[in-house]
């Protein structure tokens, strides 16, 4: 029989994030949660795991970013040298 | 934000992980990158997998019930470990039953401290504490390591290796607190060990000279890392009253230590598969998977 992989995520606590750990090779999905069980979950320190088939993960890494849209973004913004013009101005303003 | 990519060049992947950029299964690296990582972490899973030999020989006789289950969960941990660093291997290209066949046919290498017999209840601690402590300070560091999926396993791996130093910590106080023999038994046992444990982090070649370095596979070099261990646990290892088998061994006014000089033709000869133990546990090892084969056998054909 063929083996497959699953990949392994696990939460440490109840409401935190399921995050990626490693991963199985096992015949099937029974197998895999056997050997993650043991892994990831042996001394008590994972609350929950996510067993996924790596075939089944749908991968997105390349990020269209043709049009340069920093105005939607923190790093959009440079305000440094016009705050201490700003400043500048307003400490010759006379009062 | 948009995706960092990890270039397709070797210079400029070497640039990128020089940086401290990461590396993903699915990401292309170059040959070379790939077969240092395989043989780097192979090692390691070779040794997760020999270490426990040594302490196995004293789970029957460790002094009490406790002693025997804190061993046993110790070893267990071991083993696990090395089921994570061999998938790692996996997936960079080098099928796991791969690995086991080179390791026993002494193709392949493990670690010096783990050519070595356990004499005595001593040594088990020693091993435990020192050998544990140094192994942590490599293993630490490989948190950073470039090839991410490696550096993520190594999490759970130092979280239980600190329990297994506090372990054998405990074994050396409860022996030094004991009788004269008790605390003999301690002293001679490091008296065995130091050498071992002052060739472990390997010669002191510079680190930009070291292929491991460059890659950002190791993330220290091999001097930094015995300093770190020297400086952490010389003091630890005196406040017990215990001596250090070195005249030469002093902390210089910079921080820096001076020892005796390794024998490095030790180191060479028993990684290579000359050291007094290798060839017994390697049969062991080797027996042990021929009659487990029918364990695999039976999950694959499940």
């Amino acid at each position: 029989m063929t083996q497959e992989v699953f990949e392994v995520f696990r939460q440490e606590r109840k409401g935190r994030p399921f995050e990626h750990a490693g991963s199985v090779v096992a015949p099937d999905a029974d197998f895999a949660e056997a050997w993650a069980r043991e892994q990831y979950g042996r001394r008590g320190e994972s609350a929950a795991l996510w067993l996924v088939p790596r075939d089944a993960i749908r991968d997105v890494e390349d990020w269209a970013d043709e049009f340069d849209l920093k105005y939607r973004r923190v790093d959009g913004y440079s305000i440094k040298t016009r705050l201490k013009e700003a400043r500048e101005r307003a400490a010759a303003r006379p009062r | 934000m948009a995706a960092v990519e990890v270039p397709r060049d070797e210079q400029a992947f070497l640039e990128y992980v020089q940086a401290g950029g990461q590396i993903e299964t699915g990401d292309w690296m170059p040959e070379d990158y790939r077969a240092k990582l395989i043989k780097f972490i192979e090692m390691h899973g070779n040794s997760e997998l020999m270490g426990v030999l040594p302490e196995r020989e004293w789970i029957l006789r460790a002094p009490t019930l406790q002693r025997k289950l804190a061993l046993t969960a110790k070893v267990q941990d071991e083993v696990g470990h090395a089921q994570l660093i061999y998938r790692v291997v996996e997936d960079l290209g080098k099928p796991r039953e791969q690995c086991l066949a080179d390791l026993v046919s002494g193709k392949s290498k493990f670690h010096n401290v783990f050519h070595y017999p356990t004499r005595t209840w001593g040594d088990v601690g020693v091993i435990a504490w020192l050998v544990d402590a140094a192994a942590i300070i490599s293993q630490k560091a490989l948190l950073k390591c470039s090839y991410a999926p490696y550096a993520r396993i190594m999490k759970k791996i130092c979280w239980e290796e600190s329990f297994h130093i506090l372990h054998g910590r405990d074994v050396i106080l409860a022996l030094v607190t004991g009788t004269p023999e008790q605390f003999e038994l301690v002293q001679e046992a490091l008296n065995r060990w130091w050498g071992p444990l002052m060739q472990f982090h390997g010669n002191p070649i510079p680190r930009d000279e070291d292929p491991m370095w460059r890659w950002r596979i190791k993330s220290q070099g091999n001097e930094e890392a015995r300093q770190q261990f020297l400086e952490g646990y010389v003091p630890q290892i005196r406040e017990l009253g215990l001596e250090v088998p070195d005249p030469k061994l002093h902390r210089g006014e910079d921080g820096v230590w001076a020892y005796s000089e390794p024998d490095w033709d030790e180191l060479r000869h028993v990684v290579t598969g000359h050291g007094p133990m290798t060839e017994e546990r390697l049969a062991f090892r080797s027996g042990f998977l021929d009659r487990e084969q029918w364990v695999r056998d039976a999950v694959l054909a499940a």
